[in-house]
């Protein structure tokens, strides 16, 4: 060996400032990768074939060859077009970023996972680097340089698996200085994926559903019947009190809507039997509808057209009916659609009257326009007028927190009424940390249909900060009762609990408001509508 | 022990490489945001780990009390075991102590001879491996669990609705 090839051996202490590690590559070279457990299972072929959606078929996000129809670079190309004309926001959305970084550590699914596609800015960042390259001159020239790349199969995955990561809770947009709603951004990036007929089977077999029968199950009208009945039984054998269920009345005042979540699954039923008490108790003059089945609309995580079309059932029964106004239950993303679509895409209600409670003359003027009154107004509303007997001790046992649901929280603004409520139904409430609730509140994590078993995973990831507050109140307080106002969220902050701070569970309001009634003529209430005895009845 | 001083000594050094090891395992953008001394519930993940790893690494110099040392583990271990980690990835924050100690304690260790008691910490610290892998599990099982829960939920009350059990309902039960 010769000296000078001597010298070019590196010295040991340049040895050790060897990295071990390869280079990172840019996100837009990381590719997607498929994990059990992270991503949901995609739509079946029947249920976008009922609904005449595009492209049905089998396939599964681990194939290969996702079975893109042959024209797809035009089909996205065209209907990222066609969007960018029909909604400013979002041209806006795309042209205006700065790239502050407000939102970046907002995001649930960022904090919990640190996956930084999950940040808002990025997950735009997935449609604005495509919209760059083919709609804008800096990208068409410069590439990559300006942020542009060309929509090949792996940007359609990646899209796939990230705008089914995002529950469209906007709180990255309460941050954001601009405004930009990453909700919007995500239903967008939906669109398009399902203009090749990629969808998620959790959101559009309820979109099917509830398109040919009615509600998110199919429960068809006698099954409704048979539920409600089923209800008033239990009722009936708590409080010794018959209550009466109102089906598709004609000319009754209040039609009342509510998720089927409230019907089908515990914990909500509860809320729903509460629902019933308390109408029974003021004596109510509504009807349930075996039409307007559903308050929920998984359109909302589909299209805008899927919006319209399932949420025209509601004014059309309404009129139907010859009701004077709606009253609408527990629920998170109903409210939403109820509140900033409805009125545009299927109103002017103008055959309906200004929504006033036929028991203490309130006229609900916020909802001159849509004629629909969220049941935390309409309860709160008795609690002040001192219209409901109530004895908050038999809840004694619970010790509440409340989770505001990132819908009524963020899109309507519905803060203070479900405390208020909850303050006069139970004696021990304890917020959680400010940070977490109201307008910043945080995500259940199954959100916008993510809320199936086979993401268990992912919904546990972006249910941490939501789980960890939980838990921070469950040590501090003692708290064991979650409340909140949603029926998703009565569904998948369970888990939430189980697994972030177990021994918390979970409850609606209006089940302890029930609860908590007192009602004429009830017999000695022993337990609480589950069957579980109340505190003092132990034996 | 001479070795166990040094490593009290060297406690706060010997914890930040090793917090800085563990985040090296995240993407550079979240491995910024989980580092900063944010706030408790803005930032569970960074905070979780900030604020653990001192007093757990305390907790390990003094033995290794299963009792003792578990409640750290699960609350960085529950985090790990529903991020995007293998198994092994994500206990494996515990063998890198190892690593961590040999580096900052490399000139000490071979001038005052501490073999044998490196090797002593290094069984503990393979025991402690034991530990988090059993908690892991435990974790992992409990999602499991909860999935197998969902379901059953979803289909026990369909049937019920459906009419299509009977179950002994308490009348039953007082006749018999």
């Amino acid at each position: 060996m010769s000296s000078s090839e001597l010298s070019n051996i590196p010295e040991p202490d340049e040895f050790m400032r060897i990295a071990h590690k390869p280079p990172r590559s840019g996100w837009m070279d990381i590719p997607v990768v498929f994990k059990p457990g992270t991503y949901c299972f995609p739509a079946k072929a029947k249920n976008l074939k009922i609904l005449g959606m595009p492209n049905p078929r089998e396939w599964s996000p681990t194939d290969e060859d996702w079975k893109l129809p042959e024209n797809w670079r035009e089909i996205i190309r065209e209907g990222f077009k066609d969007r960018l004309d029909k909604y400013r926001s979002f041209k806006l959305f795309m042209d205006i970023c700065v790239r502050c970084g407000a939102c970046a550590d907002k995001c649930h699914f960022f904090i919990g996972s640190g996956d930084p596609k999950n940040m808002p800015v990025l997950r735009a960042e997935l449609l604005r680097s495509v919209y760059r390259k083919d709609f804008t001159l800096g990208g068409k020239l410069m590439g990559r340089l300006a942020g542009a790349r060309e929509l090949t199969p792996d940007v359609i995955k990646e899209w796939f698996y990230y705008f089914y990561q995002c529950t469209e809770c906007r709180r990255c947009s309460v941050f954001c200085p601009y405004g930009i709603d990453t909700a919007e951004i995500t239903m967008m990036g939906r669109e398009l994926l399902h203009l090749l007929g990629l969808g998620i089977n959790w959101a559009m077999e309820p979109v099917a559903n509830c398109f040919r029968t009615g509600n998110h199950l199919g429960i068809q009208p006698h099954g409704f019947k048979d539920t409600l009945e089923f209800f008033a039984e239990d009722i009936e054998n708590i409080t010794g009190i018959k209550i009466d269920v109102p089906l598709n009345k004609k000319g009754a005042e209040i039609l009342f809507v509510t998720p089927s979540g409230d019907y089908f699954g515990d914990p909500g039923t509860y809320t729903c039997m509460g629902y019933m008490m308390l109408f029974h108790e003021l004596g109510l003059d509504y009807t349930w509808s075996t039409y307007a089945s559903e308050g929920g609309n998984f359109g909302l995580f589909t299209s805008h057209e899927m919006i319209k079309r399932l949420n025209a059932k509601i004014y059309a029964e309404a009129k139907r009916l010859g009701v004077k106004w709606i009253l609408g239950g527990e629920c998170g993303h109903m409210w939403r659609v109820m509140h900033q679509y409805m009125d545009t895409m299927n109103g002017p209600a103008d055959f309906l009257e200004m929504p006033t409670s036929p028991i203490t003359g309130t006229r609900f003027e916020n909802t001159k326009s849509t004629k629909m009154v969220h049941i935390m107004e309409f309860t709160a509303d008795l609690i002040r007028h001192n219209k409901l007997r109530l004895d908050p001790g038999r809840n004694n046992n619970l010790i509440v927190t409340f989770h505001d649901s990132c819908n009524p929280a963020r899109a309507m603004g519905i803060i203070e009424e479900p405390r208020y409520v909850i303050r006069n139904v139970c004696n021990h409430f304890y917020e959680m940390p400010e940070n977490t609730i109201k307008e910043q509140t945080f995500c259940c994590g199954g959100g916008a249909g993510l809320g199936t078993d086979e993401n268990l995973d992912m919904r546990l990831r972006g249910g941490f900060p939501r789980g960890n507050a939980v838990r921070y109140v469950q040590e501090k307080y003692g708290v064991n009762r979650l409340a909140c106002m949603c029926a998703i969220d009565r569904a998948t902050l369970i888990p939430v609990c189980d697994y972030w701070a177990p021994g918390v569970l979970v409850t609606g309001i209006h089940e302890m408001v029930a609860n908590a009634l007192v009602m004429k003529g009830e017999k000695e209430r022993t337990t609480n509508l589950r069957g579980e005895p109340l505190p003092g009845k132990e034996e | 022990m001479v070795l166990k001083n040094l490593l009290i000594q060297k406690k706060a050094a010997i914890s930040k490489r090793w917090l800085d090891m563990i985040l090296e395992a995240y993407p550079p953008e979240a491995a910024k945001f989980f580092k900063q001394e944010g706030n408790r519930f803005a930032n569970p993940v960074g905070y979780t780990l900030l604020r653990e790893i001192e007093p757990f690494y305390m907790e390990l110099l003094e033995g290794l009390d299963a009792e003792k040392i578990s409640p750290f583990l699960d609350r960085i271990i529950r985090i790990r075991a529903i991020q995007d980690f293998s198994p092994s990835q994500a206990v494996a924050f515990v063998y890198s102590l190892k690593k961590v100690i040999r580096e900052e304690l490399a000139m000490e260790i071979h001038e005052r001879r501490l073999y044998e008691d490196l090797l002593k910490f290094d069984s503990r610290i393979d025991e402690l491996a034991l530990i988090a892998f059993d908690i892991y599990m435990q974790c992992r099982e409990k999602i499991y669990e909860i999935r197998v829960d969902e379901v059953r939920n979803r289909v026990f009350s369909l049937l019920k609705r459906a009419n299509l059990i009977s179950d002994i309902s308490e009348e039953c039960e007082q006749k018999m």
